[in-house]
This record gives structure tokens, C-alpha cells and sequence, in this order.
């Protein structure tokens, strides 16, 4: 195919060429961004947990421990808790993966450290990793005899001996926290220090998510062994099979109101249902995301169509003539489609900048990463076909121009 | 000439009736995209106290004992420093505030426990916000003093409770306390919650919390840290606190002061204030900073905070890159519009009419089609902020239409037809005549 010609027949409609070039410049940029945006979305939300998703329920209830014989009544509330038929597992947790409301702790490798290494977020509970079931990658698990009570924790903390008994000693944490504390060693055995206090790690398990502030490092988590005795925030996990967590949910709450009829229940859901109201906002955004996308490559295939089906109306003539000289169908469809073709390239082109640029903004304002070079691709192969697809319509109905139409009018 | 003009265009739009929908389209579509966002950007940044707003001050000491790296004041108060500030009345008006939740019930009103959101306050909290009062009044400085067992309730509250009826008088069971109803709110939905907004710089930009609804339930300050003794949270601590002391005796920042200044003498007078304030503490050997005091205004302090979620700021600039393509598009289909009349303009032209009548008459055309595209668009606005409004998001039960943003929908509209109606009817009225009569 010429090329020349077809150059030449632009420059003398030079502004309807600009435009269709600009337009499909911003397509370009905007869809780039946009399908990096919601990868990255996309990337959130498929995020590991580490717990067993589908066999998780949560009760909370309020009141829970704000009376002298709190102790107790969490036992006993356990107890009846783990009486109910087809419960696995049943524990206490001060927060959820993915439960949006966290207590994070600054990790120290050495306690006259000035600033702490990282910022990790802390598990307690009784049987809290058994009943999430979290997977052990080496070392134990946290056991009855390392459990320390919260009041008589709080109280060695307020005395101010780092040393002193009521603390916990051991702590169990995820295999990407060991990785970035000591890299290629084993974390077992190793100290941290939580301020003054120091822990030693017994165990390492695959993966546990933390409850929010992905920014601090999604992974950065880790289960002390403490007793909840009295803090109004935890809440009961209970662990069973899929298919029964509604029934073990209601069951569980009636075993709940018959212990003290007058608690208050907070929240009662599944993991799933915290795992959705957690990314609920990446899923809207990541759907408008797509119908922007969708939108903006149907607009800019309409403005090529009419663009197009414009050309061919005003050279009619032209292609009569061309036909009559001996230029075949093929040819003339040859011809328009090389045209869109050479444009779309253009705009591709000014748009793989302008993409560039409108990832600065975005990394500037909303603390994006880098557009990777490979998105650059997808916006382009995205406007070729689009442009193609566009272009057929208009070029088909300039391949019907009779030759008879060169004689006419003239 | 201007009616002609007009009948000119719907014979144009009507002869090519594909290009024209795919024009007022392309507009409407680019409207609806913009002007929804722009609602909700509009709504979640507005100013929740137009008028009294730059009168609101929020001071910020920092009463950390020792000398610390951080370098801005903690986003709320510790409660000696917070009620300190609020006993010397230094202000013309002066809020403390802290939120907790409670068990709620009352007496002969059938309905199970729930727990409550409380936020307790002092008796200046109404006057200098604005709340507006259905039945009964705020309660009195004297009951802040003398700790008065009353509370002031949400309308939403005296629905669930008292089926809207005049309640004040009533009483409700706080946790083991009888309190008495002395107010009922009426509907009070300010956007955002700007008394409570903290924290918002550790919120990575999700800060649709911020658009919550008020508390249920208003106490006062003092009676209610008697009433729901233990139920008060920390926002951080700067110390571990002790477990057998009082919230407040930790080293804990939980109470925010709001002051009302009504005037630029009294606002430098407050900040001088303020840091006399800090001198005298770090004298007696509490705060461990005397220079690390601040004084945002309202809307400096929720500028601060960044209450508008990115995510909603994100979706503003896409749509408006979204509205910059559809104008492109319509830019690039009136050219081929107009160029396809070159012969009928030539006639015009040769016939007596100027260029710049040639000029007008595109432009009411376009014109028109902008009239169109926003009316499209006005449907388009109205279903995404339906859409919006579905969404489960704190902020969706204020998303709605305002009549100036209803108006703005066709301003938008029109403005956006014309600018891309100029430049293919400036290229319209400079067809040579000749040129295009001697092919016809």
C-alpha cells in the first residue's frame, strides 16, 4: 500500500486529522491509566489472608468483659461456644484479618534502637491462630502455658520491668515479617523487642493479613498469647464447616442470650461478609473503572466512524475516479483502513506520553506506582482494533462506489 | 435571526438524525459522568457551617511528657490540658467533645437494649454549631457544672424510641443511669461530621467514615464520664497507660476542644493564649514542648485532615478527562458537519449573507445540540447519583441534586457545545463561495 497519497490527502484536511489524532491520544493515555488502576485494585483485593475464609464466623458482643467476674464469664462463654455440634474450633480475638480496626506495635531488633525497625500489627486471644487456621510453617504453635493474662500484662507493663513474669515471651509470626527482620536466616529463637520487652519467636506461619493500613506492609503481622479478659473490642471466631456457619451463627448466639440475656450482640457476620464490606470500595471503583474504559472506547469508535463515513461522503467522486482508472474494491478498502491505521499510530504515539504524564500526576497525588511498560501495549492494541473495527463500516460503503460515479456531474 | 437561525438547526439536526444522536450523545454522556462527580465532590467539600465556619477554631497543644521526634501536636487533647483550656473561657464559645459507645434502653418502651453512640459535649456545642432543636432545649452551663443527669437526643433516636412524639421530660436508661430527655434534635445530618473529623492523615485516603451521622445521644461532658465510667477510648497513647487509672489521669489523647473567636483580635489573642498556656505547663514540668501549639480554622483543619476520600477526587478527574474526549468527538463531527454543507453555505454566502452570519448560524446549531446533550445528561446525572447513592458508602444518604448544580448541568452543557462549535464554524464561515457554487 502507498502511503504518500494517503499523506498527502491528510494534510489537506489537516484539523479533522488532528482531532481524530488527539482524541484517540487521550483514549490512549486514559485507558492505560485506567486498566493499571484497576489492576492494582484488582491485585488488593485477591490478597492472601491466610486464615480459612470460607469456615470463619464472628460474634461480638458488647459488655463482654466490664464486670468484676469477666474471667469467667469469657470461659464460660467459650465453653458453651464450643458445645455446639459441628464447631471445630473456637477462639478470642482482639481483631480480625481484615476486620478494618487494628493495634499495631513498633518492632525492635534491639531496645536502645532509636526508631523501630517496622510497624507490625499484633493478634491476641485465646486459641486465636487454631481457630483462624492459620497455616504453621515452622516452629509451634502459641500453647496454654504462654498465655499471660491482659490485666496482669497491662499491669507488668505499667510496673516497667521488661523482664517481669506476667509478660508474654513468645510470639508467633508470619514467614514475610521473619523474612524482612532477618533475611535468609530462621526466625526461631530470634528476639524482638516490643519497646523495652523482649519476645522470642517460636513460631512462623505462611501468610496472615492484618487488619488494615496495608500501606505499613500487608503481611506485617504477628499473634501474642494473651488472655482477653476484659477488653470491650474482641470478639468470638468460631470455626466450622462452610456449609454450616448459619446455623452454627444462630446457634451460637442463642447459646450466647441464654448465658446472659441482657448483652447487646454488635456484630455477627461470616468471614466473607468482612472480606467484601473490606474491599467494597476497590470493587466499586474497580467497576466504574471498567465502564469508563468501555465507555471511552465506544465514544472514540462513534467519533471514527463519524469521522470516517464524513471522507467518504466528500470524496465519492475522487473514489468513482479511482475506480474507473483501475483501482480495485479491495484497494479503495485498503485505503481507508491503512489511513486509520496511520493516525491511530500517531495518537497512539502522543498518547504513550501523555499516559506518562498522567502516571506522574497520579504517583504525585495518590501515591500510585510507576505505570509498568507493560500497560503501554494494552492502550495501543486496544485503539488499533478499535480503530480498525471503527473504520470498517465507512471504508466497506467507499469499496461499493461505482466506477459509473467518476462520469457524473461533472 | 435568531428564530431562523433556530429552524435552520432542527432542519440540519433532523436531515442527519444518526449524527445528531451520536452528537448529543457524546455531550450527555460527558455531562452525566462529570456533573455526578462534580455533585459529590461539591456536596463532601462544602463548607458544613457556611457563614460561622471561620469563626470555628480547633487548638491543638501537645502534652507529651517527653521530648519526641514527632513534630505536629497530636490531633486531639489530653483531658487535663482539654478542660483546662475549656475552664478559662477564653473564648466566646467553647466545646470539649469525646465520643463513646453505651447500652441503651427505656423504661416502658418495648424494644431490646441497643448500644448507642454518645458524644459528650459541653452546653456551648449547640449554639456555636447551629443544631437545630425540635422539641425542648440544650441543656444549661449550670448542668454542666453541677454534672445534671440529662441528654439531648438525635430525631433519628426519639423515631426509634418514641415514635417522633415530644419526649423531653422522659428517661433513659444509660448503662445504669437514669437520665432525663431535656432536647430533641431535628433532622441534623452536617457533611461532614467536621466536629469528630481526626486522624484523617493515617487514613490512606479512605475517609468516607468522616460522612457519618451524628451521635445518638448528647451529654454533658462531666455527667457523662460519670455515667459511662470505663467505656471512653483513647485516640493514641503517648505513655502505656496504667491499668487501674482513670482515662483521665493517663498519658492518652482522647478530648478535642473546638473554641468560637468572632473576631482577628480575639483569634491572636486565643493563640497567644494557647502558648502562654504551654509555657506555664512546661514550667510545672508536664509538657515537655511549650513551642508545638496550633490553630487550624474549620476548613483549615479538614483541608488538614483531607476529608474528601481520593477515591471521590480520582473519579472527578476521570470524568472530567472523560468530558474532554466527548468534546473532541463532538468538535471533530460538527467539522464534518458543517464541511458536508459546503455547497449550502457557498449559496448563502453568495447570496448576500456574512461570515459572520454564517458563523452565528453554526453556533446556534451546536447550541442546540448542547441543549440537548444536557438534558441527556441532566438523565444521566440523575441516575448516576441514584447509582451513588446505592452505593454502601457512609456519604450516599446526602448525595442528591441541588438546584445550582442543576443549573450548572446546562451551563456546563451549552458552554462545552460552543466551544466545540467554534472552531468548525469559524472553518465553516471561510468557505470561499465560488469555489463550492462552481460545483454545484
Amino acid at each position: 500500500m502507498e502511503i504518500r497519497p494517503i499523506v498527502s490527502s491528510l494534510r489537506r484536511h489537516k484539523i479533522t486529522a488532528w482531532l481524530l489524532i488527539i482524541e484517540m491520544a487521550l483514549t490512549c493515555a486514559i485507558v492505560c491509566n485506567a486498566v493499571f488502576l484497576i489492576s492494582q485494585r484488582l491485585d488488593r483485593m485477591n490478597i492472601v489472608s491466610g486464615v480459612v475464609e470460607h469456615e470463619l464466623v464472628e460474634i461480638k458482643v458488647a459488655d463482654v468483659g466490664l464486670h468484676p467476674d469477666a474471667k469467667a464469664r469469657v470461659e464460660a462463654d467459650l465453653a458453651a461456644l464450643r458445645r455446639i455440634a459441628g464447631v471445630t474450633q473456637v477462639g478470642v480475638a482482639s481483631q480480625l484479618p481484615l476486620g478494618n480496626s487494628s493495634s499495631n506495635n513498633g518492632i525492635m531488633l534491639d531496645p536502645k534502637q532509636k526508631m523501630a525497625t517496622i510497624n507490625a500489627t499484633m493478634y491476641q486471644g485465646q486459641n486465636l491462630l487454631q481457630a483462624l487456621g492459620t497455616q504453621l510453617v515452622a516452629g509451634r504453635n502459641l500453647g496454654d502455658g504462654d498465655y499471660r493474662d491482659f490485666d496482669s500484662v497491662m499491669k507488668a507493663a505499667a510496673d516497667g520491668d521488661p523482664n517481669d513474669a506476667r509478660m508474654p515471651k513468645v510470639v508467633v509470626l508470619t514467614q514475610t515479617m521473619a523474612d524482612r527482620l532477618w533475611p535468609g536466616q530462621s526466625a526461631l529463637g530470634k528476639q524482638i523487642y516490643l519497646g523495652p520487652v523482649p519476645i522470642t519467636v517460636v513460631g512462623v506461619v505462611a501468610h496472615l493479613v492484618r487488619p488494615n493500613n496495608f500501606s505499613l506492609g500487608s503481611e506485617y503481622s504477628m499473634a501474642l498469647p494473651v488472655r482477653l479478659t476484659g477488653e470491650g473490642d474482641s470478639s468470638y471466631v468460631i470455626r466450622t464447616a462452610p456449609s454450616e456457619r448459619q446455623r452454627a451463627l444462630k446457634v451460637a448466639l442463642a447459646a450466647l442470650k441464654k448465658l446472659d440475656p441482657k448483652r447487646v450482640v454488635l456484630q455477627k457476620r461470616t468471614w466473607d461478609e468482612i472480606r467484601e464490606s473490606y474491599f467494597q470500595n476497590d470493587h466499586a471503583m474497580a467497576g466504574l473503572l471498567v465502564a469508563v474504559c468501555v465507555a471511552l472506547l465506544v465514544v472514540t469508535a462513534l467519533g471514527i466512524v463519524g469521522l470516517a463515513s464524513f471522507w467518504v461522503a466528500q470524496r465519492r467522486r475522487q473514489i468513482g475516479v479511482r475506480r474507473a482508472l483501475g483501482a480495485t474494491r479491495a484497494d479503495i478498502l485498503h485505503y481507508f483502513q491503512t489511513e486509520n491505521f496511520l493516525l491511530a499510530t500517531i495518537g497512539i504515539a502522543i498518547g504513550m506520553v501523555l499516559a506518562f504524564g498522567i502516571n506522574l500526576f497520579l504517583m504525585k497525588h495518590y501515591e500510585l506506582p510507576r505505570l509498568p511498560v507493560a500497560y503501554f501495549p494494552v492502550g495501543a492494541v486496544a485503539l488499533w482494533v478499535i480503530g480498525q473495527l471503527a473504520v470498517l463500516g465507512p471504508a466497506l460503503r467507499a469499496a461499493a462506489v461505482p466506477p459509473v460515479v467518476a462520469t457524473r456531474s461533472v | 435571526m435568531f428564530g431562523y437561525y433556530m429552524d435552520l438547526a432542527l432542519r440540519s439536526l433532523r436531515r442527519s438524525p444518526v449524527l445528531t444522536a451520536l452528537m448529543v450523545l457524546a455531550i450527555a454522556v460527558g455531562i452525566g459522568a462529570s456533573m455526578t462527580t462534580l455533585t459529590v465532590m461539591h456536596l463532601l467539600s462544602g463548607d458544613p457551617l457556611p457563614g460561622r465556619s471561620q469563626h470555628i477554631f480547633y487548638p491543638q497543644v501537645d502534652p507529651t511528657s517527653r521530648l519526641n521526634p514527632h513534630s505536629q501536636p497530636y490531633d486531639m487533647m489530653d483531658y487535663h490540658s482539654a478542660v483546662d483550656l475549656w475552664s478559662a473561657q477564653r473564648a466566646d464559645r467553647q466545646a470539649l467533645i469525646t465520643v463513646s459507645a453505651l447500652r441503651l434502653t427505656a423504661p416502658t418502651v418495648h424494644q431490646p437494649a441497643l448500644m448507642a453512640q454518645m458524644l459528650s459535649t459541653t452546653s456551648d456545642f449547640f449554639p456555636m454549631f447551629a443544631v437545630p432543636f425540635q422539641y425542648g432545649n440544650a441543656w444549661t452551663a449550670q448542668d454542666d457544672a453541677r454534672h445534671a443527669r440529662v441528654a439531648v437526643i438525635s430525631s433519628d433516636l426519639n423515631n426509634k424510641l418514641f415514635q417522633g412524639s415530644d419526649s423531653v421530660g422522659r428517661t433513659l436508661w444509660l448503662k445504669d443511669a437514669d437520665v432525663r430527655i431535656v432536647g430533641v434534635l431535628a433532622p441534623w445530618r452536617p457533611s461532614p461530621q467536621f466536629y469528630e473529623v481526626v486522624g484523617g492523615r493515617f487514613s490512606d485516603g479512605d475517609t468516607a467514615s468522616f460522612y457519618g451521622r451524628p451521635e445518638d445521644v448528647f451529654m454533658p461532658f462531666f455527667s457523662s464520664l460519670e455515667v459511662n465510667d470505663g467505656g471512653f477510648n483513647p485516640f493514641t497513647c503517648w505513655n502505656a497507660p496504667d491499668p487501674g487509672v482513670k482515662l483521665q489521669n493517663s498519658p492518652c489523647v482522647w478530648v478535642a476542644l473546638w473554641v468560637q473567636l468572632d473576631s482577628a483580635a480575639k483569634v491572636s489573642g486565643y493563640r497567644d493564649y494557647l502558648a502562654s498556656y504551654a509555657e506555664q505547663q512546661k514550667a510545672l514540668g508536664r509538657f515537655a514542648r511549650a513551642d508545638n501549639t496550633r490553630m487550624f480554622d474549620l476548613m483549615q483543619w479538614l483541608d488538614f485532615n483531607r476529608v474528601v476520600p481520593s477515591d471521590v477526587r480520582l473519579q472527578t478527574w476521570l470524568a472530567f478527562a472523560f468530558l474532554a474526549i466527548c468534546l473532541f468527538n463532538t468538535i471533530g463531527l460538527l467539522l464534518a458537519k458543517f464541511l458536508r454543507r459546503a455547497g449550502e453555505i457557498g449559496v448563502r454566502r453568495a447570496l448576500g449573507a456574512s461570515r459572520a452570519a454564517v458563523f452565528a448560524q453554526c453556533l446556534v446549531e451546536a447550541a442546540t445540540i448542547g441543549l440537548l446533550g444536557g438534558l441527556g445528561g441532566l438523565l444521566l446525572t440523575l441516575l448516576g447519583l441514584w447509582l451513588i447513592r446505592r452505593q454502601p458508602v457512609e456519604y450516599a444518604e446526602l448525595i442528591h441534586l441541588d438546584p445550582s448544580m442543576f443549573g450548572l448541568t446546562f451551563a456546563l452543557a451549552i458552554a462545552a457545545s460552543l466551544l466545540a462549535g467554534v472552531l468548525p464554524a469559524l472553518r465553516a464561515s471561510r468557505i470561499a463561495p465560488a469555489l463550492q457554487l462552481k460545483t454545484l
